[in-house]
């Protein structure tokens, strides 16, 4: 049972989350998506916009569905726990030792995820800061990673062409430029 | 369905309409997520280190990762199609064409990027983090919520 903790290469991983689309689509003709979630999430606390004014519980299947997202991450990530670290490209290790950040301590950076990081000033802002650009961006571009570069992409949809370009390049933005800037100012 | 305006791609509520009945019905899709959420977790898509990697282009594994779910999903629904399979309610299946324009899925895009850019986590891995119990994950989750409270609140005046 040794492949239950320890991770699983691509061909294996991708093709099982290439599978949750058909498997959303045979339970109940759902598009399989997870950003909604936060919208959902956002009418379902009770804001008054137009934006979250829409019958929610029709779409309550999301809710349940990132719900079992996060009993996944605890039965993967506590319960068959992987006891060793990432195995990283030695090269991008050496760049985030440079930039003060270790790649030895497990799954996250402790530098970044740790409760001392977490309540430290600097450290919630940054969490925050990219919490809330995914959580604008995904709204903006109508879906996020799961729903443009997983189904969207899968069904042809010539608009999640241009999110999935523009997620990347995004991505690269902060990973080459504000990444390392962000980083003095722990 | 009136009741959205220019986000119907994602809620767009036409013959999937009906809200669950009873607390069974949720039971599938908890399942499933429960399956995405191992998955997230054992590919390692939901390492902030494994995100970092790949936008320095050092690893294959994202590219692999992202490349054969795509090609996986895109062969099922031609599968389905093929097939005429219908859901369990005896739906036809289909999988909602998204809202005409541009702007938004470029812009949006982008900002999406940046921000996964830096935290590492896209929301399904977010989720699938909590689930994993690191205290990081719940601020990231705060802040998207924020994010999309506030993208609610200023849209009309984005370009779509």
């Amino acid at each position: 049972m040794e492949w239950l903790t320890q991770p699983w290469p691509w061909y294996i991983a991708g093709p099982l989350i290439g599978l949750t689309v058909p498997l959303l689509l045979l339970i109940g003709n759902r598009r399989f998506g997870i950003s909604s979630s936060l919208r959902h999430l956002c009418a379902a606390l009770g804001s008054q916009r137009p934006f979250f004014q829409y019958n929610w519980r029709a779409e309550s299947w999301n809710l349940a569905f990132v719900l079992g997202i996060a009993l996944g991450g605890f039965v993967a990530g506590v319960l068959w726990a992987n006891p060793h670290p990432v195995a990283l490209n030695p090269q991008t290790a050496l760049a985030l030792a440079q930039m003060g950040v270790s790649a030895d301590s497990g799954f996250l950076p402790k530098e970044l995820f740790s409760w001392q990081a977490v309540l430290s000033l600097p450290g919630a802002l940054f969490l925050l800061l990219g919490g809330f650009l995914i959580g604008f961006g995904a709204r903006w571009a109508a879906g996020c990673t799961s729903g443009h570069s997983i189904t969207g992409l899968a069904a042809l949809q010539l608009p999640s062409l241009l999110a999935t370009l523009g997620f990347f390049v995004g991505g690269l933005i902060s990973a080459h430029l504000l990444l390392p800037w962000l980083l003095l100012w722990r | 369905m009136a009741l959205l305006r220019s986000d119907e791609f994602e809620v767009e509520t036409t013959q999937q309409a009906k809200p669950l009945q009873g607390l069974r019905a949720y039971l599938p899709y908890l399942l499933a997520g429960a399956f995405f959420g191992v998955v997230a977790i054992r590919s390692e898509i939901a390492s902030w280190y494994r995100i970092y990697e790949m936008f320095r282009f050092e690893s294959f594994h994202m590219y692999g990762v992202i490349g054969s779910a795509v090609l996986t999903a895109a062969l099922s629904l031609w599968l389905l199609r093929r097939l005429g399979v219908r859901s369990l309610e005896g739906e036809p299946l289909s999988v909602r064409p998204p809202d005409p324009g541009r702007y938004r899925y470029i812009l949006g895009g982008v900002v999406f990027g940046l921000g996964w850019g830096l935290v590492g986590a896209c929301p399904g891995p977010i989720y699938a983090l909590l689930g994993s119990g690191y205290a990081g994950a719940l601020l990231i989750l705060l802040g998207a919520l924020l994010g999309t409270y506030v993208y609610g609140v200023v849209q009309s005046r984005l370009p779509h």
